[in-house]
Protein backbone atom coordinates (compact mmCIF):
# COMPACT_ATOMS: atom_id res chain seq x y z
CA UNK A 1 0.00 0.00 0.00
CA UNK A 2 2.77 2.29 -0.14
CA UNK A 3 3.65 2.24 -3.67
CA UNK A 4 1.25 3.92 -5.56
CA UNK A 5 1.27 1.32 -8.22
CA UNK A 6 -0.82 -0.73 -5.40
CA UNK A 7 -3.32 1.22 -4.68
CA UNK A 8 -4.12 1.27 -8.39
CA UNK A 9 -6.36 -1.59 -9.98
CA UNK A 10 -5.07 -5.04 -9.56
CA UNK A 11 -4.73 -6.70 -12.77
CA UNK A 12 -7.16 -8.75 -14.56
CA UNK A 13 -10.48 -7.02 -13.26
CA UNK A 14 -11.06 -5.69 -16.84
CA UNK A 15 -14.46 -4.30 -15.48
CA UNK A 16 -12.95 -2.31 -13.00
CA UNK A 17 -10.52 -0.70 -14.90
CA UNK A 18 -13.10 0.65 -17.08
CA UNK A 19 -14.54 1.94 -14.13
CA UNK A 20 -11.40 3.12 -12.64
CA UNK A 21 -10.84 4.47 -15.87
CA UNK A 22 -13.55 6.99 -15.25
CA UNK A 23 -12.38 7.93 -11.37
CA UNK A 24 -9.99 10.59 -11.19
CA UNK A 25 -6.36 9.84 -9.84
CA UNK A 26 -5.44 11.92 -6.50
CA UNK A 27 -2.43 12.25 -4.63
CA UNK A 28 -2.15 11.88 -1.04
CA UNK A 29 0.24 13.43 1.66
CA UNK A 30 0.41 12.08 4.49
CA UNK A 31 1.67 15.22 7.71
CA UNK A 32 3.26 12.35 10.33
CA UNK A 33 3.17 14.49 12.89
CA UNK A 34 2.76 18.09 14.06
CA UNK A 35 5.94 20.00 13.12
CA UNK A 36 6.46 17.99 9.79
CA UNK A 37 5.67 18.87 6.34
CA UNK A 38 2.77 17.03 4.35
CA UNK A 39 4.83 14.04 2.70
CA UNK A 40 3.43 12.28 -0.39
CA UNK A 41 3.03 9.00 -0.04
CA UNK A 42 1.48 7.08 -2.96
CA UNK A 43 -2.43 8.22 -5.04
CA UNK A 44 -5.58 6.10 -5.16
CA UNK A 45 -8.73 6.48 -7.84
CA UNK A 46 -12.15 8.22 -6.32
CA UNK A 47 -15.03 9.71 -7.51
CA UNK A 48 -14.31 13.04 -6.10
CA UNK A 49 -12.48 14.86 -2.84
CA UNK A 50 -14.40 13.70 0.11
CA UNK A 51 -14.35 10.32 -1.02
CA UNK A 52 -10.65 10.39 -2.17
CA UNK A 53 -9.93 12.21 1.43
CA UNK A 54 -11.70 8.96 2.89
CA UNK A 55 -9.93 6.14 1.07
CA UNK A 56 -7.07 7.74 1.69
CA UNK A 57 -7.62 7.42 5.48
CA UNK A 58 -7.99 3.58 4.62
CA UNK A 59 -5.18 3.04 2.75
CA UNK A 60 -2.63 5.40 3.97
CA UNK A 61 -2.93 5.85 7.42
CA UNK A 62 -3.37 2.25 8.68
CA UNK A 63 -0.52 2.54 11.26
CA UNK A 64 -1.00 5.64 12.75
CA UNK A 65 1.04 7.14 10.15
CA UNK A 66 -0.19 10.65 10.16
CA UNK A 67 -2.18 13.55 11.98
CA UNK A 68 -3.14 15.10 8.47
CA UNK A 69 -3.87 14.34 4.95
CA UNK A 70 -4.22 15.98 2.05
CA UNK A 71 -5.42 14.65 -1.53
CA UNK A 72 -4.83 17.04 -4.51
CA UNK A 73 -5.87 15.88 -7.75
CA UNK A 74 -3.14 14.18 -9.97
CA UNK A 75 -4.11 16.17 -12.86
CA UNK A 76 -3.57 19.45 -11.16
CA UNK A 77 -0.16 18.78 -10.79
CA UNK A 78 2.18 20.72 -13.23
CA UNK A 79 5.91 18.48 -12.75
CA UNK A 80 9.26 19.19 -14.13
CA UNK A 81 9.63 16.42 -16.82
CA UNK A 82 12.82 13.86 -16.89
CA UNK A 83 13.74 15.29 -20.04
CA UNK A 84 14.59 18.45 -18.61
CA UNK A 85 16.57 16.92 -15.71
CA UNK A 86 20.05 18.48 -16.97
CA UNK A 87 18.58 21.97 -17.73
CA UNK A 88 16.97 21.79 -14.04
CA UNK A 89 19.14 20.31 -11.79
CA UNK A 90 22.76 20.10 -13.34
CA UNK A 91 23.86 23.11 -12.81
CA UNK A 92 23.59 23.27 -8.93
CA UNK A 93 26.15 20.52 -8.89
CA UNK A 94 28.95 22.61 -9.09
CA UNK A 95 27.81 25.62 -7.04
CA UNK A 96 29.79 24.49 -3.95
CA UNK A 97 29.21 28.20 -2.43
CA UNK A 98 25.49 27.63 -2.40
CA UNK A 99 26.19 25.65 0.97
CA UNK A 100 26.74 26.89 3.96
CA UNK A 101 29.86 24.42 4.68
CA UNK A 102 31.49 26.74 1.14
CA UNK A 103 32.40 29.49 4.30
CA UNK A 104 34.68 29.61 6.24
CA UNK A 105 33.74 30.03 9.78
CA UNK A 106 35.66 33.07 11.82
CA UNK A 107 37.04 31.79 15.07
CA UNK A 108 34.84 33.45 17.48
CA UNK A 109 32.05 33.84 16.62
CA UNK A 110 29.40 32.40 19.07
CA UNK A 111 26.18 31.01 18.42
CA UNK A 112 26.82 29.90 14.66
CA UNK B 1 -19.12 7.63 38.67
CA UNK B 2 -16.54 6.36 41.13
CA UNK B 3 -17.76 2.95 41.46
CA UNK B 4 -20.55 4.18 43.28
CA UNK B 5 -23.10 2.94 40.93
CA UNK B 6 -23.97 -0.90 40.68
CA UNK B 7 -22.74 -2.38 37.74
CA UNK B 8 -26.00 -4.69 36.46
CA UNK B 9 -24.92 -5.46 32.80
CA UNK B 10 -26.17 -8.55 32.06
CA UNK B 11 -24.88 -11.28 29.74
CA UNK B 12 -27.91 -11.03 27.33
CA UNK B 13 -26.69 -6.96 26.72
CA UNK B 14 -23.56 -7.58 26.09
CA UNK B 15 -23.98 -10.61 24.31
CA UNK B 16 -26.64 -8.93 22.06
CA UNK B 17 -24.41 -6.24 20.94
CA UNK B 18 -21.61 -8.87 20.70
CA UNK B 19 -23.79 -10.50 18.29
CA UNK B 20 -24.61 -7.92 16.17
CA UNK B 21 -20.77 -6.67 15.40
CA UNK B 22 -19.97 -9.87 14.44
CA UNK B 23 -22.56 -10.89 11.96
CA UNK B 24 -22.22 -7.09 10.69
CA UNK B 25 -18.69 -8.01 10.69
CA UNK B 26 -19.08 -11.48 8.59
CA UNK B 27 -21.69 -10.24 6.32
CA UNK B 28 -19.61 -7.43 5.48
CA UNK B 29 -16.25 -9.63 4.74
CA UNK B 30 -17.96 -10.88 2.11
CA UNK B 31 -17.13 -7.86 0.05
CA UNK B 32 -13.57 -8.69 0.32
CA UNK B 33 -12.18 -8.80 -3.05
CA UNK B 34 -15.14 -8.69 -4.38
CA UNK B 35 -16.20 -4.89 -3.98
CA UNK B 36 -16.34 -2.61 -7.11
CA UNK B 37 -13.50 -0.88 -6.82
CA UNK B 38 -10.15 -1.39 -4.86
CA UNK B 39 -10.13 1.29 -2.60
CA UNK B 40 -13.76 0.61 -1.57
CA UNK B 41 -12.43 -3.15 -0.95
CA UNK B 42 -10.24 -1.89 1.57
CA UNK B 43 -12.76 0.02 3.40
CA UNK B 44 -15.41 -2.81 3.71
CA UNK B 45 -12.64 -5.07 4.89
CA UNK B 46 -11.48 -2.26 7.56
CA UNK B 47 -14.99 -1.71 8.61
CA UNK B 48 -15.61 -5.41 8.80
CA UNK B 49 -12.20 -5.71 10.55
CA UNK B 50 -13.48 -3.01 13.75
CA UNK B 51 -17.21 -4.67 14.31
CA UNK B 52 -15.00 -7.88 14.65
CA UNK B 53 -12.72 -6.05 17.04
CA UNK B 54 -15.60 -5.01 19.07
CA UNK B 55 -17.38 -8.06 18.57
CA UNK B 56 -14.59 -10.01 20.66
CA UNK B 57 -13.90 -7.84 23.38
CA UNK B 58 -18.00 -7.86 23.79
CA UNK B 59 -18.23 -11.55 23.69
CA UNK B 60 -15.26 -12.06 25.73
CA UNK B 61 -16.75 -9.89 28.34
CA UNK B 62 -20.03 -11.70 27.61
CA UNK B 63 -18.42 -14.94 28.38
CA UNK B 64 -17.27 -13.61 31.67
CA UNK B 65 -20.59 -12.47 33.03
CA UNK B 66 -21.71 -15.66 32.07
CA UNK B 67 -19.42 -17.40 34.30
CA UNK B 68 -20.05 -20.89 32.45
CA UNK B 69 -16.26 -20.90 31.20
CA UNK B 70 -17.23 -19.93 27.59
CA UNK B 71 -14.72 -17.64 25.41
CA UNK B 72 -15.31 -15.38 22.17
CA UNK B 73 -14.72 -18.49 20.27
CA UNK B 74 -17.20 -20.33 21.74
CA UNK B 75 -19.69 -18.60 21.81
CA UNK B 76 -18.92 -17.14 17.98
CA UNK B 77 -18.27 -20.80 16.86
CA UNK B 78 -20.62 -23.28 18.75
CA UNK B 79 -23.67 -21.91 19.35
CA UNK B 80 -26.65 -22.08 16.77
CA UNK B 81 -28.59 -19.85 15.14
CA UNK B 82 -31.63 -20.35 17.55
CA UNK B 83 -29.00 -18.82 20.37
CA UNK B 84 -27.97 -16.01 18.70
CA UNK B 85 -29.20 -12.61 19.89
CA UNK B 86 -28.35 -10.11 16.46
CA UNK B 87 -31.09 -7.66 15.29
CA UNK B 88 -32.27 -9.00 12.14
CA UNK B 89 -31.21 -6.11 10.33
CA UNK B 90 -27.03 -7.44 10.17
CA UNK B 91 -28.22 -10.74 9.45
CA UNK B 92 -29.72 -10.06 5.94
CA UNK B 93 -27.91 -10.69 2.65
CA UNK B 94 -25.99 -7.52 1.42
CA UNK B 95 -27.74 -7.15 -1.98
CA UNK B 96 -26.10 -4.70 -4.33
CA UNK B 97 -23.90 -1.81 -3.70
CA UNK B 98 -26.88 0.17 -2.10
CA UNK B 99 -28.02 -2.43 0.12
CA UNK B 100 -25.00 -3.40 1.88
CA UNK B 101 -24.82 0.82 2.28
CA UNK B 102 -28.26 1.25 3.84
CA UNK B 103 -27.44 -1.73 6.49
CA UNK B 104 -24.52 0.28 7.09
CA UNK B 105 -25.77 3.69 7.55
CA UNK B 106 -28.68 2.26 10.06
CA UNK B 107 -26.81 -0.02 11.98
CA UNK B 108 -23.03 2.67 12.45
CA UNK B 109 -26.41 5.18 13.20
CA UNK B 110 -27.58 3.37 16.36
CA UNK B 111 -24.25 1.96 17.12
CA UNK B 112 -22.81 5.24 17.76
CA UNK B 113 -25.29 6.52 19.83
CA UNK B 114 -25.88 3.33 21.72
CA UNK B 115 -21.92 3.01 22.34
CA UNK B 116 -21.59 6.68 22.82
CA UNK B 117 -24.33 6.47 26.21
CA UNK B 118 -22.30 2.96 27.33
CA UNK B 119 -18.96 4.81 27.18
CA UNK B 120 -20.44 7.20 30.39
CA UNK B 121 -22.16 4.49 31.77
CA UNK B 122 -21.56 2.85 35.34
CA UNK B 123 -20.28 -0.12 34.18
CA UNK B 124 -16.59 0.81 33.32
CA UNK B 125 -15.04 -2.55 31.33
CA UNK B 126 -18.44 -1.60 29.04
CA UNK B 127 -17.49 1.83 28.56
CA UNK B 128 -13.72 1.21 27.72
CA UNK B 129 -15.01 -0.76 25.24
CA UNK B 130 -17.68 1.42 23.72
CA UNK B 131 -15.27 4.29 23.99
CA UNK B 132 -13.52 2.58 21.63
CA UNK B 133 -15.83 1.15 19.56
CA UNK B 134 -17.98 5.00 19.53
CA UNK B 135 -14.57 6.05 17.44
CA UNK B 136 -14.98 3.71 14.80
CA UNK B 137 -18.50 3.65 14.36
CA UNK B 138 -18.74 6.87 13.77
CA UNK B 139 -16.41 6.33 11.01
CA UNK B 140 -18.69 3.38 9.62
CA UNK B 141 -21.38 6.41 9.79
CA UNK B 142 -19.56 8.61 7.53
CA UNK B 143 -18.11 6.10 5.16
CA UNK B 144 -21.83 4.74 4.76
CA UNK B 145 -23.56 8.32 4.51
CA UNK B 146 -21.52 9.45 1.90
CA UNK B 147 -21.56 6.66 -0.65
CA UNK B 148 -25.69 6.91 0.67
CA UNK B 149 -25.47 10.47 -0.44
CA UNK B 150 -23.35 10.33 -3.61
CA UNK B 151 -25.49 7.43 -4.98
CA UNK B 152 -28.84 9.01 -3.70
CA UNK B 153 -28.22 12.12 -5.24
CA UNK B 154 -26.22 10.61 -8.56
CA UNK B 155 -27.79 8.88 -11.61
CA UNK B 156 -31.13 7.74 -12.35
CA UNK B 157 -30.04 4.40 -12.13
CA UNK B 158 -28.34 4.67 -8.58
CA UNK B 159 -30.99 6.60 -7.42
CA UNK B 160 -33.27 4.17 -7.67
CA UNK B 161 -31.73 1.73 -6.55
CA UNK B 162 -30.85 3.68 -3.28
CA UNK B 163 -34.34 4.33 -2.82
CA UNK B 164 -34.97 0.77 -3.25
CA UNK B 165 -32.68 -0.29 -0.76
CA UNK B 166 -34.19 2.21 1.83
CA UNK B 167 -37.35 1.33 1.53
CA UNK B 168 -36.35 -2.38 1.87
CA UNK B 169 -34.21 -2.29 4.95
CA UNK B 170 -36.49 0.63 7.04
CA UNK B 171 -38.76 -1.86 8.38
CA UNK B 172 -35.84 -4.27 10.64
CA UNK B 173 -34.66 -0.40 11.95
CA UNK B 174 -37.49 -0.68 14.39
CA UNK B 175 -35.87 -3.50 16.13
CA UNK B 176 -32.89 -2.08 15.67
CA UNK B 177 -33.52 0.35 17.83
CA UNK B 178 -35.20 -1.73 20.82
CA UNK B 179 -33.83 -2.28 23.77
CA UNK B 180 -31.21 -5.06 23.41
CA UNK B 181 -33.16 -6.76 26.36
CA UNK B 182 -36.62 -6.75 25.65
CA UNK B 183 -38.03 -5.70 29.26
CA UNK B 184 -41.60 -6.41 27.55
CA UNK B 185 -41.75 -10.07 26.87
CA UNK B 186 -44.74 -10.08 24.51
CA UNK B 187 -44.92 -12.53 21.43
CA UNK B 188 -41.61 -11.31 19.34
CA UNK B 189 -43.33 -11.08 15.66
CA UNK B 190 -44.03 -8.17 14.61
CA UNK B 191 -47.70 -8.16 13.29
CA UNK B 192 -49.28 -7.83 16.28
CA UNK B 193 -52.98 -7.33 17.05
CA UNK B 194 -55.04 -4.31 17.02
CA UNK B 195 -55.58 -2.64 20.04
CA UNK B 196 -52.67 -4.28 22.05
CA UNK B 197 -49.89 -1.92 21.11
CA UNK B 198 -51.98 0.45 23.27
CA UNK B 199 -53.33 -1.45 25.81
CA UNK B 200 -49.52 -2.89 26.83
CA UNK B 201 -47.40 0.54 25.84
CA UNK B 202 -47.23 3.94 26.58
CA UNK B 203 -47.98 6.49 23.90
CA UNK B 204 -44.29 7.12 23.33
CA UNK B 205 -43.94 4.16 22.57
CA UNK B 206 -46.58 3.92 19.76
CA UNK B 207 -46.42 6.15 16.58
CA UNK B 208 -49.36 7.06 14.54
CA UNK B 209 -48.37 6.38 11.06
CA UNK B 210 -49.69 7.99 7.51
CA UNK B 211 -52.94 6.53 7.54
CA UNK B 212 -53.64 7.42 10.87
CA UNK B 213 -53.49 3.41 12.16
CA UNK B 214 -51.09 3.17 15.60
CA UNK B 215 -48.11 0.69 15.11
CA UNK B 216 -47.14 -0.96 18.21
CA UNK B 217 -43.30 -0.32 17.75
CA UNK B 218 -40.93 -1.26 20.22
CA UNK B 219 -37.87 0.85 19.58
CA UNK B 220 -36.80 2.58 22.82
CA UNK B 221 -38.53 6.06 21.89
CA UNK B 222 -35.09 8.15 22.82
CA UNK B 223 -32.24 5.84 20.88
CA UNK B 224 -34.96 6.02 17.90
CA UNK B 225 -35.21 9.62 18.30
CA UNK B 226 -31.35 10.35 18.48
CA UNK B 227 -31.30 7.73 15.11
CA UNK B 228 -34.10 9.47 13.23
CA UNK B 229 -32.09 12.60 13.95
CA UNK B 230 -29.06 10.88 12.57
CA UNK B 231 -30.34 9.42 9.27
CA UNK B 232 -32.72 12.07 8.13
CA UNK B 233 -30.52 14.26 7.50
CA UNK B 234 -28.21 12.32 5.67
CA UNK B 235 -31.36 10.83 3.69
CA UNK B 236 -32.52 14.25 2.77
CA UNK B 237 -29.42 15.87 1.55
CA UNK B 238 -29.74 12.06 -0.93
CA UNK B 239 -32.76 13.42 -1.97
CA UNK B 240 -34.15 9.73 -0.81
CA UNK B 241 -37.44 9.57 0.47
CA UNK B 242 -37.98 8.23 4.25
CA UNK B 243 -40.55 5.43 3.75
CA UNK B 244 -44.07 5.08 5.86
CA UNK B 245 -43.94 3.31 8.92
CA UNK B 246 -46.30 0.51 7.94
CA UNK B 247 -47.44 -2.50 9.65
CA UNK B 248 -44.79 -4.85 8.65
CA UNK B 249 -42.06 -4.37 11.45
CA UNK B 250 -39.62 -7.94 11.35
CA UNK B 251 -38.69 -8.54 14.15
CA UNK B 252 -37.29 -11.85 16.92
CA UNK B 253 -33.47 -11.28 16.32
CA UNK B 254 -32.95 -10.60 19.93
CA UNK B 255 -34.99 -13.73 21.14
CA UNK B 256 -33.24 -16.11 18.93
CA UNK B 257 -35.81 -16.18 16.01
CA UNK B 258 -34.10 -15.39 13.22
CA UNK B 259 -34.48 -15.28 9.70
CA UNK B 260 -33.55 -17.91 7.08
CA UNK B 261 -30.05 -16.16 5.67
CA UNK B 262 -28.21 -16.44 9.30
CA UNK B 263 -27.99 -19.85 9.31
CA UNK B 264 -25.94 -19.98 6.13
CA UNK B 265 -24.07 -17.45 7.39
CA UNK B 266 -23.22 -19.13 10.17
CA UNK B 267 -22.57 -22.33 8.36
CA UNK B 268 -19.70 -20.23 6.37
CA UNK B 269 -18.36 -18.63 9.81
CA UNK B 270 -18.35 -21.50 11.85
CA UNK B 271 -17.37 -24.52 9.44
CA UNK B 272 -13.69 -24.49 10.34
CA UNK B 273 -13.96 -24.20 13.92
CA UNK B 274 -16.13 -26.84 14.25
CA UNK B 275 -14.22 -29.06 11.73
CA UNK B 276 -11.24 -28.50 13.55
CA UNK B 277 -12.03 -27.61 16.73
CA UNK B 278 -9.02 -25.24 18.67
CA UNK B 279 -7.44 -24.59 15.17
CA UNK B 280 -5.16 -21.27 15.34
CA UNK B 281 -3.54 -19.80 12.20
Amino acid sequence: MTAPQESRTAPGRTDDAAAAASWPLWEVFVRPRRGLAHVHVGSLHAADAATALHHARDLYTRRQEGVSIWVVPSAQITASSPDEKDAFFDPAADKIYRHPTFYQVPEGVPHL
Amino acid sequence: MTGTAPVTTTFEEVLGLGDDALIAAQRLSEWCARAPEMEEDIALANIALDQLGAARLLLTYAGELEGAGRDEDALAYLRDDREFRNVLLVELPNGDFAVTMAKLLFLAACQVHRYRALAEGPDERLAGIAAKAVKECTYHLEHAALWTVRLGDGTEESHARMQRAVDEIWPYTHELCEPVVDPDPRPPFGLAAPGHAGAARSDAATAASGDGAVRPTRADPQLRAAWLATVEPVLAEATLTIPPDGAYLPRGGRQGLHTEHLSYLLAEMQVLHRAHPGARW
